[in-house]
């Protein structure tokens, strides 16, 4: 009897109730999610790179920088160290000149890992970043496999002492962010490229692709550029000089 | 008018079947020891790296799932293309393949950087995806067999099994597509990339699948001492003959037509000439002994007519299908990427290099765990459900052989 004063809902408002709530639980981080992922991007811009190959020199110093920011450090075991981005070293056989260049994500329009990716944890933000959502990489390295530039990077261990902005985890698969919290905070350079300058080398340049008035669209539209891999379509937001 | 034929589960009670059944679930309890350790310390203690992201696990793993779709042919040519005299297996036929399908792909799944995330792969999809696809054509194959299981073993339901061994026969085709798709669709790679992947792929699946149906039905009544005739053997062994030619042919084309480019050279002369490990299983592995000594094992006019021939044939064939699996997936990935084609590129990311790949115990563990899963549902299933005929002796699979020899008496009747 007491029962009855004291549970005032039926059985059917409760069956509505608790799918309500049900409901709501399922659907509310899919609303949270409906939130653009690249809120704080710009529309239309297009980010990216170009590198001359012939004012690259010998150093390592934007690998060195990117590994810093980002918290990428080694383990001594170079099969499975991270690398964000590497110096390749080209030789021509025929004339036995050779020059060197940094090779990180390309950022490419029509990314195959974002093609092959099971859960669409790699994913290409409206500002051209291709990114991997570390929230819903199951770790099967099938991007990496389809990446024409050897950009991508898995976890092998257990990480510590990562840097706040730049989440790492253990069986994820990640690349070059473009370093993304740097453009998000408005800054409008990239480790590496700062590394560069710093250096005196000027071999790098960042900026948006699709602004015609910015320093690296007049560059490329004065000097031209060409991608790695142009063959495949994919259409590189990383544009090369000297190749 | 031939008798309907009699299943019966089997005792399951002798020394033997248990003995079995203790190995099995060793080799099962290695293979989640394995996923564990890789687990608690990550993948570094294996093998693979940044270069070969795909190892020995997926050796394994790719080839029970193509052996699973394989292994549904018999009941394929008997609901399908109504050859009643392979009908008594069908049962087994579509257990084999279920058990296959779950052993690859609980390697598959133990191998992800994070396997607890499989929940994730199974809410968020992207349809572009061969593997998204994948998901779904692995789920809904398990259900198909296991719908078309009932149906074939259930007499009120037996109506409906052509009808769902049909659906099933092309559901498998879409999923071996599928997965010779994985590496199909790899445009980067100059060792994929080529839709004759697809079709090479479903000829392994059958050949395959049938090679591991012929090892498990032999094994089964041997063990069982129930009777098995050479007639419904005879088949199936020309019918294995068949599918390894096949491959063959797929095998011829694939390097033909990549002979054909120039620009494929490089990745055909390290595959099959100078690529160490490669080339070697290769043309011994695959070619010697997956192929051509299994093809006059199973044809020569004398020998093919032991069992033991019949049996070593098909471990052979199995032998060749992971050799062949390890220089498709592991020697694709080993040769080089041509990103900046006429010169010559080193880097500290192994670029413009062959890379080394030496798999690990753990890999090794965890592609045998998966064998033993598979083998552990067939063999428990076995025993509780009516899978195998009591008797596959020549007169009970096809009434009219009797009367065409004189080799076969009535004795054999329980």
């Amino acid at each position: 009897m007491s029962q009855k004063t004291s549970a005032p809902i039926s059985r059917r408002q409760f069956i509505t109730g608790a799918a309500a709530a049900v409901a709501s639980v399922t659907i509310a981080p899919g609303v949270f999610l409906m939130r653009p992922a690249d809120a704080g991007t710009a529309e239309g811009v297009r980010w990216g790179l170009l590198i001359d190959s012939n004012r690259c020199g010998d150093c390592n110093a934007c690998v060195t920088a990117c590994h810093e920011e980002n918290g990428v450090r080694g383990m001594d075991r170079p099969r499975t160290d991270a690398q964000w981005i590497r110096k390749v070293e080209l030789r021509d056989p025929d004339t036995g000149h050779s020059h060197s260049l940094p090779v990180m994500c390309q950022h490419c329009e029509h990314p195959p890992c974002e093609d092959v990716c099971p859960t669409g944890a790699s994913f290409r933000r409206a500002d051209g970043i291709v990114l991997v959502n570390k929230h819903t990489c199951i770790g099967c390295r099938y991007c990496m496999l389809a990446c024409p530039y050897k950009a991508r990077s898995f976890i092998h261990e257990t990480l510590t002492d990562q840097a706040a902005h730049a989440p790492r985890g253990k069986g994820t698969v990640e690349s070059c962010t473009l370093c993304v919290h740097r453009i998000d905070r408005g800054e409008r350079t990239t480790a590496c490229v700062e590394a560069c300058h710093d250096k005196g080398n000027g071999a790098m340049l960042f900026g948006d692709l699709n602004d015609p008035d910015s320093a690296i669209s007049r560059e490329l539209a004065e000097h031209g550029g060409t991608a790695i891999r142009a063959d495949l379509g994919l259409n590189p937001g990383v544009r090369y000089q000297g190749i | 008018m031939t008798a309907k034929p009699q299943f019966r589960a089997l005792d399951g009670r002798s020394g033997g079947y248990y003995g079995l059944l203790g190995i099995l679930v060793v080799v099962i309890g290695l293979g989640l020891l394995a996923a564990v350790l890789k687990s608690a310390h990550g993948h570094y203690i294996t093998g693979m790296d940044n270069q070969i992201v795909w190892g020995l696990p997926h050796v394994f793993a790719i080839f029970l799932i193509v052996a699973a779709s394989g292994a549904l042919n018999v009941a394929s040519i008997a609901s399908v293309f109504g050859r009643t005299i392979y009908k008594p297996l069908a049962p087994l036929s579509g257990l084999l393949a279920v058990a296959l399908l779950v052993g690859g792909l609980a390697i598959l799944v133990l191998d992800l950087g994070r396997p607890d995330r499989l929940v994730v792969a199974m809410t968020h999809y992207n349809f572009k995806s061969i593997f998204a696809w994948n998901i779904f054509l692995y789920t809904g194959f398990i259900a198909i067999v296991l719908v078309y299981l009932w149906f074939l073993m259930e007499r009120r339901m037996n109506r409906y099994a052509p009808t769902t061994g049909m659906l099933a026969f092309v559901w498998r085709l879409i999923l071996t597509t599928g997965t010779g798709a994985i590496f199909g669709f790899l445009v980067a790679r100059e060792a994929y990339d080529a839709a004759i992947l697809a079709p090479l792929f479903i000829a392994m699946s059958f050949a395959f699948g049938l090679a591991v149906f012929l090892l498990v039905t032999l094994a089964a009544y041997q063990w069982s001492e129930r009777p098995l005739g050479d007639l419904i053997l005879r088949r199936l062994k020309n019918l294995l003959g068949v599918f390894v030619a096949v491959v063959l042919y797929f095998v011829a084309v694939y390097h033909l037509t990549n002979l054909y480019a120039t620009r494929l050279h490089g990745v055909e002369t390290f595959l099959l000439l100078e690529g160490g490990i490669y080339p070697a299983l290769f043309w011994v592995g695959q070619i010697l002994l997956g192929s051509l000594l299994p093809l006059a094992l199973l044809f020569h006019p004398v020998w093919s007519r032991a069992r033991k021939v019949i049996a070593t044939a098909s471990a052979l064939v199995i032998l060749g299908g992971l050799a062949q699996l390890y220089v498709i997936i592991i020697g694709g990935q080993a040769y080089p990427l041509d990103m900046f084609p006429g010169f010559e590129v080193s880097s500290s990311f192994y670029d413009g290099v062959v890379v080394p790949y030496t798999p690990t115990l753990v890999e090794f563990l965890l592609g045998l765990g998966g064998v033993g899963l598979a083998l552990f549902l067939v063999v428990v299933a076995i025993k509780f459900l009516h899978f195998l005929p009591v008797s596959l002796a020549d007169h009970k699979v096809d009434p009219h052989h009797a009367s065409r020899t004189d080799t076969v008496t009535a004795s054999a009747e329980t």
